[in-house]
């Protein structure tokens, strides 16, 4: 009967934490799924929504960037150009703000209930990668549409996306654990998002970057994460540049460490101070 | 047999700031602070920072299948104990090992969300208490069964009735099969008949051989459920034995307030403060007795703070259980005291007719809608002693009633 035995002791609470982690993936199971389903409920226009987002974006880049400031499309068609980087910085920018939320909105739950805290805004992220896919869906049309198919490098897509996926969790506990500390900080993370879209190459292509400012740029890691996007997706229409994409992967590496690592950190006085 | 849970000098401590009130920190705060010590070359002096002891030393055993009652007054560190029992959060000093899988239920409904429907709240629910999804599907009819639900299955219970969103709570919180149980006042929801089988459900758990932690103030409760208790006074186990036994030491000790304004519980912004509370029978001067129907009075003594202030005052006397049962206030009364001042204020209670038992005495000190002064609970008791104007054969207990009033019977055929 008592096959588990569970010792608490001060300082060392957290010395089971990724066994417990894995104990408790049906939790995380649950509340990726009550994010989801609450989110499709909520909103009256439900799926409609996590389309429209991308898709008029990627109407106005297009014809602001791509019509209006004549931007180099490397003979893809802009909407497409824009599109699949539109996608993974979506999944990014929609990750940082439900994700940074994410504890405060479940104060109750961490107030009364013992699981690993990196559950929650790992839950957020996957409710993102969920928007992701049925965005996925249009980038299917639109491809359609123009006739435009990727090639073989298109098997790559699930590395990139990995590499999205660590850089969206990184900044992500990063934020959370700032904002469960300082309540003031979700202020900050509307203007990282909207700041980061333009220092991000959604609108136009890398290429465009002189050479040597090339290296200074990808230390923003989305350029990494969206340069190998269109180079996975475009069939190597747009060349992928290597010194930037591994710096930008130390760079992300180095965000998800050191964001785990914080979490890690704040996360034993979360219900004390929440 | 090895014991299930074993706690060996546990001890929790926050820190207490006295210059933030916010429950958090704001950057903004935190830039402002910073920039304005660098500015004035000097550290901020007025974050004054203090070590708060909720739990001092508490060690205590419990068998497999014991079922422990913990009892104590607000504040005594019966919470903090369950929270890090539950790994809530995290002890300062200590040591605990417990055998066994544990659940606890510091609140029902945790984690429900409105806009999903009862099934799927009773998936997340149960999950979120430590079920697996297997096990929650096995128990599922029962749960549905118990709630008295089975109509609004597919309805999301943001459209329930407050009745039957604790029904369902309750239900997948009491079909939980972990060797541990960790029950916080879970057992004041919904209706009288449903509490009634919840406390059954209660002992059917508990009965079942699992060990039962459970925190309550609600003393028949512990005492129907529960073999052995503690007592938690500040922090420490002040008693452990027969359930029985702890609580009459808890109402002892709770009917005897203590006469040091320093040992109240207490909350308030301090403007003025109270250091006595005296209660007496108004005819005779007698302290902490009245006689049934007689006028009690209650004598306040306090002084103000560094500025003059003004309050208004209200009175409530509670059982010992907590549950009020005088209460008098006037808004538009209001008590002047200049700076530092001290003040005395009587109220007399014209004839108290509570059934002859102890009482407690709350106090407040404040200013409608803008501050709490100074709240103190407990303050002062005193006992209602039972007068011929109580029929003889009229039995004495609280269970019947809290005020006996007077009635004119006729018979008409």
């Amino acid at each position: 009967m008592a096959d588990e035995v569970l010792v608490i002791e001060a300082g060392h609470t957290e010395r089971h934490y990724w066994r417990d982690l894995w104990r408790y993936r049906e939790l995380f199971y649950f509340l990726a799924w009550r994010d989801i389903l609450v989110r499709y409920k909520q909103t009256a226009i439900g799926i409609a929504w996590a389309v429209l987002r991308p898709l008029l974006t990627m109407v106005v880049f297009t014809v602001v960037f791509g019509m209006l400031g004549k931007f180099p499309s490397h003979g893809v068609p802009y909407p497409i150009l824009v599109y699949v980087a539109m996608l993974p910085w979506q999944f990014f920018a929609s990750s940082l703000a439900d994700s940074s939320g994410s504890l405060i909105g479940n104060a109750n739950l961490i107030s009364k209930v013992y699981f690993p805290r990196l559950i929650i805004p790992a839950s957020a992220v996957i409710t993102a990668f969920v928007d992701f896919l049925i965005a996925g869906v249009i980038l299917l049309g639109l491809m359609a549409w123009y006739g435009f198919w990727p090639d073989w490098r298109v098997l790559t897509l699930p590395a990139f996306m990995l590499v999205a996926f660590a850089a969206a969790m990184g900044a992500g506990l990063w934020l959370t654990a700032l904002n469960v500390k300082y309540r003031d900080f979700r202020y900050v993370v509307p203007f990282i998002v909207q700041f980061g879209l333009y220092i991000s190459p959604v609108g136009f292509t890398s290429a465009v970057v002189p050479e040597r400012w090339r290296l200074l740029y990808s230390i923003n890691p989305m350029v990494g994460v969206i340069d190998g996007f269109r180079w996975a997706l475009l069939g190597g229409k747009t060349a992928l540049y290597v010194p930037g994409f591994v710096l930008s992967l130390i760079v992300v590496a180095t965000v998800l460490a050191t964001g785990i690592a914080y979490f890690r950190g704040t996360e034993r006085t979360f219900a004390d101070i929440i | 047999m090895a014991p299930a849970i074993v706690v060996e000098q546990l001890a929790k401590s926050y820190t207490i700031r006295h210059e933030g009130r916010e429950r958090y920190t704001a950057l903004r705060d935190v830039i402002a602070a910073r920039v304005r010590s660098a500015l004035a070359r000097r550290r901020t002096p007025r974050t004054t920072t203090e070590q708060f002891w909720a739990l001092e030393d508490v060690s205590f055993e419990v068998s497999p299948g014991e079922r422990l009652g913990i009892i104590g007054r607000n504040g005594a560190g019966k919470s903090t104990l369950l929270k890090i029992l539950s790994r809530i959060t995290e002890p300062s000093k200590g040591r605990i090992r417990i055998a066994g899988r544990v659940a606890s239920l510091l609140e029902v409904g945790t984690g429900f969300h409105p806009e999903l429907t009862g099934r799927e709240n009773i998936f997340l629910n149960g999950v979120i208490l430590g079920m697996t999804r297997a096990e929650v599907r096995r128990r599922f009819d029962e749960i549905v069964a118990f709630a008295e639900i089975e109509k609004f299955l597919d309805t999301p219970v943001k459209r329930y009735s407050s009745g039957m969103y604790v029904r369902l709570a309750f239900a997948v919180a009491a079909h939980l099969e972990t060797e541990i149980m960790i029950v916080d006042e879970v057992l004041a929801v919904g209706d009288a008949a449903f509490q009634e089988k919840c406390l059954a459900k209660m002992q059917d758990v508990a009965t079942g051989g699992r060990t039962v932690l459970f925190v309550s103030h609600n003393l028949p409760a512990v005492r129907h459920l529960c073999d052995r208790s503690l007592l938690l006074e500040r922090g420490n186990v002040v008693l452990d034995a027969a359930t029985g036994e702890t609580v009459a030491e808890y109402e002892r000790r709770i009917a005897s307030p203590s006469a040091d304004s320093l040992e109240w519980e207490r909350r308030g912004s301090g403007r003025a403060r109270l250091v006595a509370i005296q209660v007496s029978d108004a005819s005779t001067g007698e302290q902490g007795v009245v006689p049934f129907g007689g006028a009690l009075k209650i004598v306040l003594r306090g002084r103000a703070s560094g500025e003059r202030t003004s309050f208004e005052v209200s009175i409530q006397a509670t059982t010992i259980s907590g549950m009020p049962v005088l209460y008098h206030f006037d808004q538009f009364r209001q008590f002047a005291v200049e700076a530092e001042a001290p003040f005395e204020i009587h109220l007399t209670l014209d004839s108290v007719r509570l059934m002859p038992d102890s009482y407690l005495v709350n106090v407040w000190l404040g200013r409608t809608g803008v501050e709490d002064i100074d709240y103190v609970r407990f303050g002062a008791s005193f006992r209602v002693t039972p007068t011929r104007e109580i029929r003889a054969t009229a039995p004495i207990d609280q269970s019947l009633g809290l005020v006996i009033c007077d009635a004119r019977v006729d018979r008409v055929s």
